[in-house]
């Protein structure tokens, strides 16, 4: 290993010894491929062409005006899938097909992921599987019925709580498993090194994308920018290119789920404390012995209890600041954003908005806010339905 | 010379494997002590973990079986002890993931192994890489650090792990997690030669192994000792509701595969 894959004392790379060539090879691919012309023009093209990149940066009149400031939305809602996780599928589907691995396997939570590996492979043309909790194939049946349309298996996981942490562990077992053919396409900046820094690297062009654009319409950077924290990969991938630019306060926001003074919540940073999980030395929801827990969210991508290392290393670095927004608050945003602007966010997403509506009355008129959308709410609509007691 | 050297000075070992615990404190007492009355040359015990990425549904089911009748990494320590006060000789080796031990505190999870009597700790998910603290611990607490050598491991990687590995080599024998495996994975017989040729350490094969020609086929290639796991589980998972049967086939089971070597 060229690296040792910490950010401050978190990451790493705590897996079984059998997984490590694996790892070996991957840092060594992507650092040769990383900076080559043509593998950066062939992402490019693709992030260009097939999911829609540049994704716009809206002026929110309708918000700005009800909330007193200048509420800006990234649109990563509208790429092809309907969410962010595309930019990092695209990055390691071309990492897969350059390492010449037949196979992809991927976990997934609320399908989005899985969704953006299912129509990479189908694009590249290479064997897909998925592993997803039984309890998420039950509440996000469209993205499931999506995969398997676009030629990918979805393998049902039912160990544990049959959620994202669950599927993570299968995916891992199967990647012990088949280690020389297969490709393991993480999802989020979590997972042991090279992982969390190259999944970053392919998302980080959220904020570099938005300062660009800010800049030229504004002139100035944001005041404040907000964006979601399940893993944590969006966030990053927004924070990432304003981390030296001190006067922009970053808020990353997680899942309060019914209360962060009740067990049912999914906020690692805000509630939990360091320990090792899934290949790395991060914040964690677990209980005094380091068993871990179960994480819950009303949104599927918001609920594991693990978080990426290089949050832990922004928390403590007092960096960015994490707080947490509960399923109702999150509720109301997701209605109140709908109606307002007729943008019908994920509930992930709909947790920054949330955050961003409380802190928006700490801000002056002419103050940039910028809310990472992550993702479009398509997928959640029986979901919410059904929280809203509504019959559709 | 340590229980382990010893043990594996005299003869080839044969290592059953089972969770601290699994299903319930009492009867996991009973099983270990069945296993060392039936034949078992050394033992090799697992601390329950909620997340088991190294193992298969198997030892996974096990894990959770031991967590849900109440069992702790204390009362597990102590399980231990109380073993080791009826048996003084047999060289116990501790199988563990790594957040039991970093939660523990390291040094202290090193201090209580001792001090139950455990004489080696493999932690499944700390490669040489992430090892410097733990073997530090492991060291200054005279407790083995136990590595897995994997068909996966490079060269460079297997001198490197020489330098830090005590007790014995772990050598996994499947490309995959834990679980009973109809028959021995091609390559293994050939790493088990390559290892053997490479370190004076005594060599201990698992994952995947569980029946008697397994065992042989694998003694014969040179290895020191098998462990076998799964197999052992899966006997504890059959008769949960009959304890004495449980510890009557487990006891026939250790017995057999012993001779079997």
């Amino acid at each position: 290993m060229k690296s040792k894959g910490k950010f401050g004392k978190y990451g790493g790379m705590f897996v079984p010894e059998t997984l490590m060539p694996a790892l070996e090879e991957l840092e060594e691919e992507y650092l040769k491929l990383k900076d080559d012309e043509k593998f950066k023009e062939e992402l490019n093209e693709l992030l260009r062409q097939y999911a829609g990149r540049p994704t716009p940066l809206y002026f929110a009149k309708n918000m700005s005006r009800k909330y007193g400031c200048k509420i800006y939305i990234k649109r990563e809602d509208l790429l092809h899938t309907g969410a962010h996780k595309i930019n990092n599928t695209l990055g390691q589907g071309l990492l897969a097909k350059h390492m010449g691995k037949p196979r992809l396997i991927a976990e997934t939570g609320a399908g989005q992921h899985g969704v953006a590996t299912a129509v990479v492979g189908a694009l590249l043309g290479i064997k897909t599987e998925v592993f997803m909790g039984v309890e998420d194939i039950e509440r996000q049946k469209l993205n499931v019925f999506r995969m398997k349309l676009c030629g990918a298996e979805v393998i049902p996981v039912s160990s544990g709580a049959g959620t994202l942490k669950d599927a993570v562990n299968e995916a891992l077992r199967d990647w012990i498993a088949n280690v020389k053919d297969t490709y393991y396409v993480l999802g989020s900046v979590v997972g042991p090194h090279p992982y969390p820094t190259l999944i970053r690297d392919f998302q980080k062009i959220i904020g570099e994308e938005t300062k660009r654009q800010i800049m030229e319409i504004e002139g100035k950077l944001p005041k404040a920018i907000v964006a979601c924290v399940g893993g944590g990969s969006n966030a990053i991938g927004m924070f990432f290119d304003f981390l030296d630019d001190k006067e922009v306060e970053l808020h990353g926001v997680e899942a309060a789920g019914l209360g962060l003074d009740t067990p049912k919540h999914g906020a690692s940073l805000c509630k939990g404390n360091a320990g090792i999980l899934h290949g790395s030395l991060s914040y964690l929801l677990q209980n005094n012995e380091g068993q871990i827990t179960e994480a819950y969210s009303i949104s599927a991508g918001l609920d594991y209890p693990g978080v990426g290392p290089e949050h832990s290393m922004l928390k403590e670095k007092n960096r960015v600041k994490y707080s947490a927004i509960t399923d109702k608050e999150a509720l109301d945003a997701f209605k109140e954003f709908s109606t307002t602007e007729g943008i019908i966010p994920a509930l992930e997403s709909a947790h920054a908005v949330a955050y961003a509506i409380k802190i928006a009355g700490d801000l002056k008129k002419d103050d940039v806010l910028v809310i990472n959308l992550s993702g479009r709410g398509d997928k959640d609509m029986h979901l919410v339905a059904e929280a809203l007691e509504v019959k559709i | 010379m340590s229980r382990i050297a010893e043990v594996f000075a005299k003869k080839k070992a044969f290592i059953p494997f089972t969770v601290v615990g699994d299903p319930d404190y009492e009867t996991s007492k009973k099983i270990i002590k069945t296993m060392i009355d039936s034949g078992a040359d050394m033992l090799e015990l697992g601390f329950a973990f909620s997340d088991p990425v190294a193992d298969g549904p198997t030892i996974q089911f096990a894990d959770n079986r031991a967590l849900d009748s109440g069992m702790k990494v204390d009362s597990a320590f102590r399980l231990i002890k109380e073993i080791r006060r009826d048996y003084s000789d047999i060289p116990i080796g501790l199988l563990v993931y790594a957040n039991l031990v970093y939660n523990r505190g390291i040094d202290k999870f090193y201090s209580d192994a001792h001090d139950a009597g455990i004489d080696a700790v493999l932690v499944a998910d700390i490669p040489y890489e992430e090892a410097k603290e733990y073997v530090e611990a492991a060291d200054r607490n005279d407790v083995a650090p136990v590595f897995i050598v994997a068909q996966t491991t490079t060269d460079e990687r297997f001198s490197r792990i020489l330098k830090i590995a005590k007790g014995y080599i772990y050598l996994v024998s499947v490309l995959g997690v834990t679980g009973a495996r109809g028959k021995v994975e091609e390559g293994t017989l050939e790493l088990v030669k390559k290892v053997k040729l490479q370190t004076d350490l005594p060599v201990a094969v698992g994952f995947g192994i569980s029946s008697k020609e397994q065992a042989k086929e694998i003694i014969s290639a040179g290895a020191d000792g098998v462990i076998v796991g799964s197999a052992i589980v899966k006997i504890i998972e059959r008769n949960l509701d009959d304890v004495d049967g449980m510890l009557r086939e487990i006891g026939g089971f250790v017995g057999e595969m012993k001779e079997s070597i």
